[in-house]
């Protein structure tokens, strides 16, 4: 595979990397991506009127709805890049992670704040109307409830918090040490991995405590304004783009186009992104001026996402064949691409003018989910159809499949992308017009039922990927391990 | 140093994510801090106080089993309760809570929301919202009788044909005249919801909706 299992001086690849860790945190990831499916899907059905569970109490879409995006987001974006980070940290850095034994208690731990926070959404409300439990927090002062809090994306109940604020901290623990222990200059991954470390720690604690607990009001806006954004550009972006840094140059066979590039698209990234956060919250009683700041350093970003589209369609030039033949390739490329749409559409919806009818509407739905999918699970999916073939030791059970589920996922997210883009023109200007509510809800319902097959077809495309999971980890071991489609 | 380890874990890692701290947190933080944060006893205010023991009235048997007497302090207990209950059934990720300066809402919703309406203890964390499927509530207090709240809550489709909204019988016991401690609490929200203004209740500008 790379150099580093075939050169004798350098550590063997079986002694750096717990292949069995990366296979279960992958598991965990599409078990959890499973749910949050689940929970979409629910939530699509109750909007258009079509939920047969409604009036469940804890199948209820309202708390599903949090299911959806709190296991995307902890569930199967953070496990997944746990996997990656188990392989890639260790065979880039030539060292171990600080400790094998840390390492799985880290991945228990994780799953016991994700199944958690799950059950403290779904049981949280419920348990709290019992009269001990009641009696019990009034007598505590409790000022949050048991369920979910009131931060969107930051909704982990308060009592997990502290415990998913440690397990950040020794995951940082875990891999900062082999990247401190790293002799020679450091790669560009390992840039954004290291700051992704500090920023997805700084951020929670500053999201899940501040707001809750020191904080009311407008301020508590601001910060709850960072936290998204931070969450978003901070934790997933950097890991994102660090993979993508890593795993373009070895799939391509040939180094990255520009290092220069590279710097610039750390650097900015590093600078301006945690600078937009309020503009989330553009038109609220924040001072505007600090609104207008946060607008032109969203504008600013957009600069230097176009310096890394361009670094990496450089590396590109003259193999653009490979993104028809090896689906890595497609899956990483397409998710740029992706990427580049979704920040050119922030530098124009962040305009007050674009705001006016844009905001709370189902253009930031459809924005949300071409990053969250479009982008970043394109980019997971594209790195476990890398390497489930190595560490399971087997090739593809069908590449038919994989093709059905690269492009039921990539239609099915473009669908949806457009759809709820247009259904949030419509909702905007519904309101603007100042016609009764109801007409932009039952104006919505043609975009509803059509994102609610978009996201069927995602669905349908991940059922693809899970069958031919289960498929390929049952059939047989090959001796030479191959990626999908190498080069014949 | 754009290269280094430590240049990339001071500088980038926590110096520019402080900086950030810095210009969008600590500076509307030191610019409310003179606005102090009000407690659930100092935000109950006679409009909510008369939904209050208005409730207490509609539905004796359950109010006092569930809340008791309709107090000032126990007023503020159901508005904590209902709250959380806002919180945890997820009602404001369809919901928001700010009448924007744009888009014609000041004439469907009422006047524009202000910094002090939300420095109390209520709006910890703030409940802004991202995302309108159903309308803002920052003034729907007063809009609605706690009657059609209930059946609302207890069945959206009863008195709004066209809503996508879930239904919650799980804060009833068994009929819509029948709420139950987090029933009557959101309720009490609810009404609270817009109650601290001069403009309460406020109505649509019915002229400028009919549009017809």
């Amino acid at each position: 595979m790379s150099s580093a299992t075939t050169n004798e001086i350098l550590p063997r690849h079986a002694d750096l990397v717990e292949e069995r860790l990366v296979r279960w945190y992958f598991y965990a990831a599409l078990a959890y991506l499973a749910i949050s499916m689940t929970g979409g899907i629910l939530m699509a059905l109750q909007l258009i009127h079509w939920n047969p569970l409604n009036g469940i109490e804890w199948l209820s879409a309202g708390r599903w709805r949090m299911i959806h995006t709190n296991a995307v987001a902890y569930g199967f974006i953070a496990n997944a890049f746990l996997g990656v980070l188990h392989w890639s940290v260790p065979r880039l850095t030539l060292q171990r992670v600080l400790s094998q034994k840390l390492s799985y208690f880290i991945f228990i731990a994780w799953q016991a704040v994700v199944l958690c926070t799950a059950a403290g959404i779904i049981f949280g409300p419920t348990l709290q109307a019992q009269d001990w439990v009641a009696s019990l927090t009034d007598q505590l002062h409790l000022p949050m409830g048991l369920g979910a809090q009131g931060v969107e994306w930051g909704e982990t109940p308060f009592w997990i918090d502290p415990v998913a604020l440690l397990g950040l901290a020794l995951v940082a623990a875990n891999f900062l040490t082999p990247i401190a222990r790293s002799k020679g200059s450091m790669y560009v991954t390992l840039w954004y991995f290291m700051a992704a470390f500090i920023w997805t720690f700084l951020t929670y604690a500053m999201g899940n405590f501040l707001p809750e607990y020191s904080l009311t009001g407008t301020s508590a806006g601001a910060v709850g304004g960072l936290f998204i954004h931070d969450l978003v550009g901070l934790f997933v972006t950097p890991l994102g783009w660090g993979t993508m840094y890593y795993i373009v140059p070895i799939i391509l066979e040939k180094p990255i186009w520009s290092q220069g590039l590279s710097l610039v698209g750390f650097w900015g990234l590093a600078f301006f992104y945690p600078l937009q956060g309020i503009h989330h919250f553009l038109y609220t009683p924040i001072p505007m001026f600090l609104q207008y700041g946060a607008i032109i350093s969203t504008i600013a970003v957009e600069f230097v996402v176009a310096t890394v589209i361009i670094n990496f369609m450089g590396t590109l030039w003259g193999d653009g064949r490979k993104v028809v033949t090896n689906l890595p390739v497609r899956w990483f490329y397409t998710g740029m691409i992706f990427y580049f749409i979704t920040c050119f559409q922030c530098a124009l919806q962040v305009t007050l003018t674009f705001q006016k009818l844009i905001h709370f509407t189902d253009w930031v739905v459809g924005h949300a989910h071409l990053v969250m999918f479009g982008v970043f699970s394109m980019w997971i999916f594209g790195m476990m159809t890398y390497l489930f073939p190595i560490l399971l030791n087997k090739p593809w059970y069908s590449r038919r499949l994989c093709e059905w589920h690269f492009w039921l996922s990539a239609a099915g997210v473009f669908i949806m992308f457009l759809d709820l883009g247009l259904a949030g023109v419509f909702q905007g200007y519904y309101w603007s017009s100042l016609q009764p509510w109801d007409v932009s809800v039952t104006g919505s319902q043609p975009f509803w039922i059509t994102r609610m097959f978009a996201g069927l077809m995602i669905a349908g495309g991940f059922l693809c990927f899970l069958w031919n999971l289960l498929r390929t980890a049952r059939g047989r071991s090959t001796d030479s391990p191959t990626a999908v489609s190498a080069p014949a | 140093m754009f290269e280094s380890k430590a240049g990339i874990f001071f500088i980038a890692g926590i110096g520019f994510f402080g900086f950030a701290f810095l210009s969008n947190a600590v500076v509307p933080i030191l610019m409310y801090k003179d606005l102090p944060e009000q407690t659930a006893e100092e935000v109950v205010n006679p409009n909510i106080l008369y939904q209050f023991k208005e409730l207490s009235r509609r539905y004796p048997d359950s109010f006092e089993a569930a809340i008791g007497e309709p107090t000032k302090e126990n007023c503020a207990q159901a508005l904590r309760l209902g709250r959380q209950v806002y919180i945890g059934e997820g009602c404001w990720h369809c919901h928001s809570q700010f009448v924007r300066p744009v888009s014609n809402d000041s004439k469907r919703f009422g006047a524009v929301s202000e910094t002090w309406e939300y420095q109390n203890e209520l709006q910890r964390p703030v409940m802004f919202g991202t995302r309108r499927v159903g309308p803002d509530l920052s003034r729907e207090g007063g809009r609605h009788g706690s009657d059609w709240h209930t059946v609302h809550f207890f069945r959206p489709k009863t008195v709004s044909p066209d809503s996508p909204m879930p239904e919650y019988p799980w804060l009833f016991d068994g009929a819509p005249d029948q709420p139950n401690r987090r029933g009557l609490a959101l309720i009490t929200y609810m009404q609270w919801l817009g109650s601290w203004h001069s403009t309460y209740p406020y109505y649509e500008e019915l002229d400028a909706l009919a549009y017809e």
